[in-house]
């Protein structure tokens, strides 16, 4: 489809054919040279945000249990506290760029691997979630889209309305507590899971039915409310008109016309939430005492832990920059105007 | 303008994705229903195996760094301590130690170690093993984090043959037989350099449990120690369950997901009171929660720090605003009855040592005093201090805490009956902290949870809680600095005797009520609740009005006995099976709509698409 189209791109654009190969490298040079800066800037703020936070850590770490002053300092020179500012900052860097985020107070452990653990379950949940919310939202939006105003218009665009603003956590207690019996209440595995791995992947499957389902409903209204939108707006074209006096059937005009169209704006919305994946649904995995990366953000936060919160904020910020640069490049592709701009 | 040829593609992929999607859709509905069976959740079921819920994350299974409270719980089921506290009344009884004697000048005390007692890899456990770990703490910056406290002012640790275990003070301490240090084996631990660090698993132990496996924030795996000293558990292992919310976990219980938990609060309390299958339990506060007043508050060098009202450095000022908390009201409209009234510093929970004579309400005397004191009240009814400016104060409160949040409407308006203006500042945990900490406020919420020795909640109220200029370096409460309570604490540490000591820990309290730089405000109670269709009543500590998680020690855990609690079990016992056939059912009827519902899209989608190929 973008062979036979390139002809026309061109001619709008007077862009003459051999220079088009430096304009990809340099447009991709520019991406991810903007991604890459993004997240360095990232680093520093990351740094010194959490640093203005209320809270000595130390004083969090030993709140209610007896410590004498000793023992205070001691912890302080430990985790580098009594140094100052800048020299901490230089030392994040230098463990940094040896891929080390330091080690967490709070569970005593390196933060990049608590967070490695935390990111897979994560990734499945959300994962899974917005894969299937979006392959719903953008099937219902497209069917209603093309029969605006009839029965399954009105109909599941209202019940998408109303599941976009119910709040998750709600409708994740409502869900536990109809289905709690039939579904674990909580956790991604039982503590006797088997070890083999199919009795065990459908272990964490059964473990992921009413997450993913509350998920699921939570998000699918989305998209299905911009693949509606995008679609009505296509709805008038002309490029249509013309697919009709060929005398294609509505269905097929739609499907091989309207949307590929309005699937521009959508695929742009599915990867900036892809980015977001990561940092999972915090009030979800709260609900559903998902061992995932929300969580962890909220109890790193409580306990002023700040090797793991700034590991975390890393680790989050560079998926959404990575998934912008993806939706960046593969509008390019899908996109011809893009290309030629 | 459009070729046929790229179309026909894309629909062929666009077909293809959507008999995907719907299949795939119908596949993880279906094994996801199936899973119970294949997997064998029924399990879950298998009452050998305790199930307790668990919020709090654990910060470390080393026994020298824990600190949290699931921490604390792990490492007293896991090492028998050198003595333990009595499951009735908590006062001291043997543990690793079978006697112990002090010398005359009460400076050096011999305990000697059973005979016969393992580890739990089968080697046998000595004297050099608490000397061991002892002597370890002294030499050791790390293997003091958690626990260091403990062997402060010792002179010694020796082990002069492997039962006996010889340790000399520098002053007599009345702390002795309250060591809350976990044991550990020597032949494992001396060949670790770095304290800090996590142990292999399993863990080496002498308690009843020992921990196998452990997720985080998922679950903890203990296995029963079958040479335990004490016998054998009648179970054959415990599972802590992690749950990131007190709903999610109670409906946990309801579902037969867990069979025990802890820190309900009131209102779930209450709901569970229908269900027969749950068995609820209570106990006698043992925490103390309090409401500080800064009395210009001085650092450890004695100099002014914070920014404290300056006009409560009046007693008489202080007793008032003591004076006009109603504890009863909190008690029944804040804890909805399960809670004590205030009365001593030391909870009711610890009965030995609690001064139980009840806080006065009384809001005319209060009036009375602060008239008296020239405490004049202007026109708008606020009183004014000796310089003649309003008396307005700050509460300093944890956000979201419900204690807090509430009790503060109370107290603001109990506090301008009696002419003083107070405003409620709700701030986070972190920020409120800090100003206690630095004596940034004028009064402020606060609590301790206590032990069944005393020291350590004595302890904060002394001139050495005081921290330096920044507000560093140690952990202060009330920033109270006086001569007389330093000297009874001094004494009562020093006390042997454990019925005088009982009585100047008395007096300190009656001391801490005068000086008023702290009211207490109630001491809420554990709400616990546990399965009664599976398991017969636990062992609680202490035995009247006590708990069975969060122990100080493991007589609860250690008493589980798969069986019936029948007092609780009503007639509709059947009810848990019944309800496990219903999910069954709904589950059946769930997977088989998905599943109708796939395979009529399937079909749906292959039609049209027969239908499309022909028109074209």
């Amino acid at each position: 489809m973008t062979d036979s189209l390139a002809p026309v791109e061109e001619s709008i654009a007077e862009v003459p054919p051999p220079s088009r190969g430096g304009g990809v490298v340099r447009y991709l040079l520019a991406k991810v040279g903007g991604a890459v800066m993004s997240v360095l800037m990232v680093v520093v703020l990351g740094f010194f945000l959490f640093r203005v936070m209320p809270g000595d850590p130390v004083s969090i770490m030993t709140r209610g249990r007896p410590v004498s002053g000793a023992q205070l300092e001691a912890l302080r020179a430990q985790h580098g506290f009594d140094k100052p500012l800048l020299v901490q900052f230089w030392n994040y860097l230098v463990g940094l760029v040896h891929g080390d985020f330091g080690q967490s107070y709070a569970f005593n452990a390196p933060a990049g691997v608590i967070i490695g653990e935390r990111l897979g379950p994560t990734l499945l949940l959300t994962g899974t979630a917005t894969v299937l919310a979006a392959a719903l939202g953008l099937w219902l939006g497209a069917k209603t889209g093309w029969h605006r105003n009839g029965p399954l218009d009105r109909g599941s665009s209202g019940v998408a309305l109303v599941f976009w603003s119910i709040p998750p956590w709600w409708l994740g207690v409502v869900l536990l507590m109809i289905a709690g019996g039939v579904f674990p209440t909580g956790g991604m595995q039982s503590p006797d899971s088997p070890a083999a791995f199919f009795p065990h992947a459908l272990d964490v499957a059964h473990h992921m039915v009413l997450p993913v389902f509350t998920l699921v409903l939570a998000l699918y209204g989305q998209y299905q409310l911009v693949m509606r939108a995008s679609l009505l707006e296509e709805m008038n074209s002309d490029y249509l008109t013309t697919a009709r006096a060929k005398g294609l059937r509505d269905d097929l005009v739609r499907r091989r016309h309207a949307l590929p169209n309005a699937l521009l704006p959508t695929a742009t919305l599915v990867f900036l939430h892809l980015g977001m994946v990561v940092s999972g649904a915090i009030t979800v995995e709260a609900v559903y005492s998902w061992p995932g990366l929300g969580q962890l953000t909220a109890e790193a936060l409580a306990s002023k832990d700040l090797p793991l919160l700034q590991g975390i904020f890393i680790v989050l910020v560079i998926a959404v920059v990575v998934m912008n640069l993806f939706a960046d490049l593969l509008l390019r592709v899908l996109d011809p105007r893009v290309r030629a701009s | 303008m459009v070729t046929s040829f790229p179309i026909v593609e894309e629909r062929w992929y666009v077909v293809l994705v959507g008999r995907r999607l719907a299949g795939a859709g119908a596949v993880v509905a279906l094994v996801a229903v199936m899973a119970p069976w294949v997997t064998g959740v029924a399990q879950a079921q298998d009452a050998k195996v305790l199930r307790a819920g668990v919020t709090q994350d654990l910060d470390s299974l080393n026994p020298f760094i824990t600190v949290t409270r699931i921490g604390t719980e792990l490492t007293r089921l896991n090492y028998e301590f050198l003595t333990t506290y009595d499951p009735k009344d908590y006062h001291p009884v043997p543990g690793l130690a079978e006697k112990w004697e002090t010398s005359p000048d009460k400076l050096t005390w011999t305990f000697t170690i059973r005979s016969g007692a393992k580890w739990s890899d089968g080697q046998p456990i000595t004297a050099q093993d608490p000397a061991f770990t002892f002597s370890k703490m002294m030499s050791d910056t790390a293997a003091a984090t958690a626990n260091g406290n403990f062997t402060q002012g010792w002179e010694s640790v020796s082990a002069p043959d492997d039962r006996t275990l010889v340790i000399r003070t520098k002053q007599p301490r009345s702390t002795m037989l309250a060591l809350d240090v976990p044991i550990v084996p020597k032949h494992v631990w001396e060949k670790v350099t770095d304290f800090k660090a996590e142990p292999p698993l399993p863990l080496v132990g002498s308690g009843p449990f020992i921990v196998q496996d452990y997720k985080a924030s998922q679950f903890i795996k203990l296995k029963a120690n079958k040479d335990y000293w004490r016998g054998a558990p009648k179970i054959d292992g415990l599972d802590f369950v992690y749950y990131k919310n007190v709903d999610a976990e109670v409906q946990a219980l309801v579902k037969g997901d867990i069979d025990v938990m802890n820190r309900l609060v009131p209102a779930q309390y209450d709901t569970l009171k229908k269900d027969p299958n749950i068995k609820l339990n209570t106990g006698a506060g043992r925490r103390l929660n309090e409401i500080l007043i800064n009395p210009g508050a001085t650092s450890a060098d004695g100099r002014p720090i914070g920014d404290g009202n300056p006009a409560l450095k009046d007693p008489q000022l202080r007793r008032a605003i003591a004076l006009a908390i109603d504890s009863r009201t909190l008690v029944d409209k804040v804890w909805g009855g399960y809670a004590a009234q205030a009365a001593g510093y030391i909870p009711p929970g610890f009965s030995e040592f609690h001064l139980p004579e009840r806080t006065r309400f009384d809001p005319a005397e209060a009036n009375r005093m602060l008239d008296a004191a020239g405490y004049a009240k202007g026109a708008d009814g606020v009183r004014a201090d000796k310089q003649g400016k309003p008396l307005r104060l700050r509460l300093l409160g944890h956000a979201g805490t419900n204690l807090d949040e509430q009790a503060s409407k109370y107290l603001t308006n109990w506090w301008r009956d009696i002419g003083i203006a107070v405003e409620p500042q709700m701030v986070s945990d972190q920020k409120v902290n800090d100003a206690t900490t630095g004596a940034a406020f004028d009064l402020a919420f606060s609590g301790w949870n206590a032990n069944p020795d005393p020291d350590y909640v004595l302890s904060l109220q002394t001139c050495g809680a005081r921290p330096n200029a920044d507000g560093k370096g140690a952990t202060p409460d009330s920033f109270l600095c006086d001569p007389e309570y330093d000297r009874l604490y001094t004494e009562q540490l020093q006390e042997t005797d454990r019925g005088k000591r009982v009585e100047i820990v008395k007096k300190m309290q009656q001391v801490l009520a005068d000086r008023a730089t702290l009211v207490i405000l109630g001491y809420d109670n554990p709400l616990e609740a546990y399965r009664a269709d599976r398991w017969a009543p636990f062992q609680t500590q202490p035995a009247d009005g006590g708990v069975i998680l969060n122990q100080q020690g493991y007589w609860g855990l250690y008493s589980a006995t798969p069986g019936r609690t029948t007092d609780a079990a009503a007639p509709a016992a059947a009810g848990g099976s019944g309800g496990g056939n219903t999910g069954l059912i709904i589950g059946l009827v769930v997977a088989g709509v998905v599943v109708v519902g796939g395979v009529v899209l399937l079909v749906g989608r292959s039609r049209r698409r027969g239908a499309a190929d022909e028109r074209e």
